[in-house]
């Protein structure tokens, strides 16, 4: 059964060669993500290669943030762990979502190291492509990015100023671009998805200025903002029994290419 | 306080965060049958990246506006199908060129 899945298959490492593609742009945002990320390890204490070497395992932007803040505060073993639980639990979302467009035939082994890699990035391209996910495409992304990650962090803790400002500033948006990219086109064929892009955008406005709300870390607030909003779409607008794949319905030149490009 | 191992602290980091990750990905191998959880997870996506994306973008540049102007040139090239490296390059460069004159 998992023969299907080996590398001997074109299927596979086109994928896998797919995933390096897409997951160039996503290097180069990271990169420069990941230099910031390093200032902060840097303020707490961690050395470029202990900074690497837990941004190459942990590939999170917000929980390394929370987790070296937490080492600066010299916090306790416990504490580390639930800070770092509550800024990833949207990763428990995502991990829900993909597992309801990988195979039901994945073996354990596959689903448990693209798990490894499951970032808000390798989420953003996955989910909407055609058909079952494979998890060649996310070793693909998980091949060339995490490297960028690591490495860039681990830069940052060493030279954290060398980026000149207008260009940090610049590429910055890169990874939000890539967002941008994945959430709009379906909303063209979908008036439902496009009002809830929308409605995401003003809500998320509104809690970041919120008493309270505004407090929280931004990755709590999206948690929150996911469920209720999430909820209410799927209360008022429940999917049809058929749809399960919005992606095979998008046929904006970006899709097109991207099947030609598995053919 | 006793010192504590910064190895062991960014063991715990990787632990935590894995688990969220591993946990929903391992254990739900079946399509879900409820129609509430399937539309629930359908709309997810969207929630989630636009909520991580907006307000971010206009505090991630060196002024508001240059990363607001990246949002909306970003929302335009990709209803127009642009792809996803095609969309990204075009707000870093609306942000480069924008604080020109912004900042």
């Amino acid at each position: 059964m998992s023969g299907e899945y080996s590398l001997k298959h074109s299927v596979n490492r086109a994928a896998f060669f797919d995933g390096v593609k897409v997951g160039v742009p996503i290097a180069l945002g990271y990169f420069v993500v990941a230099f910031a990320l390093g200032v902060q390890a840097k303020a707490a204490g961690l050395t470029a290669f202990q900074c690497g070497l837990a941004s190459l395992f942990c590939l999170a932007s917000a929980g390394e943030y929370v987790g070296f803040t937490a080492i600066m505060e010299h916090a306790s073993y416990l504490t580390i762990i639930l800070a770092t639980i509550v800024a990833n639990a949207r990763y428990f979302l995502m991990g829900c979502a993909l597992s309801q467009r990988t195979s039901p035939n994945l073996p354990l082994g596959y689903r448990a190291t693209v798990a490894l890699g499951l970032t808000d990035e390798l989420f953003g391209v996955s989910i909407l492509r055609p058909g079952f996910f494979n998890p060649w495409f996310a070793y693909g992304i998980i091949a060339i990015a995490a490297p960028a990650w690591s490495a860039g962090s681990a830069l940052g803790v060493v030279g954290g100023t060398a980026l000149s400002p207008q260009w940090s500033s610049a590429l910055s948006v890169a990874l939000f671009g890539m967002f941008i990219a994945v959430i709009v086109p379906p909303g063209r064929k979908n008036k439902v998805v496009a009002s809830l892009v929308a409605l995401s955008f003003l809500c998320s406005y509104l809690a970041a200025r919120a008493p309270i709300l505004s407090e929280w870390s931004a990755g709590s607030r999206v948690v929150v903002l996911t469920l209720v909003l999430a909820s209410i779409a799927a209360i008022a607008f429940p999917i049809a029994d058929d749809v399960d794949d919005p992606a095979q319905k998008d046929d904006s030149p970006q899709k097109k290419e991207q099947e030609n490009g598995r053919a | 306080m006793g010192e504590r191992n910064v190895y062991v602290y960014i063991f715990l980091m990787w632990f935590a965060t894995y688990l969220l990750r591993v946990v929903p990905l391992t254990l739900i191998r079946k399509p879900l049958k409820n129609r509430f959880i399937r539309s629930f997870l359908y709309y997810t996506p969207y929630v989630t990246l636009a909520t991580m994306t907006f307000p971010a973008i206009v505090e991630a540049t060196r002024t508001p506006w240059s990363g607001g102007l990246a949002l909306a040139f970003g929302i335009v090239a990709a209803w127009f199908g642009w792809n996803l490296f095609q969309v990204a390059a075009t707000c870093c460069a609306v942000v480069f060129l924008s604080e020109l004159f912004l900042v």
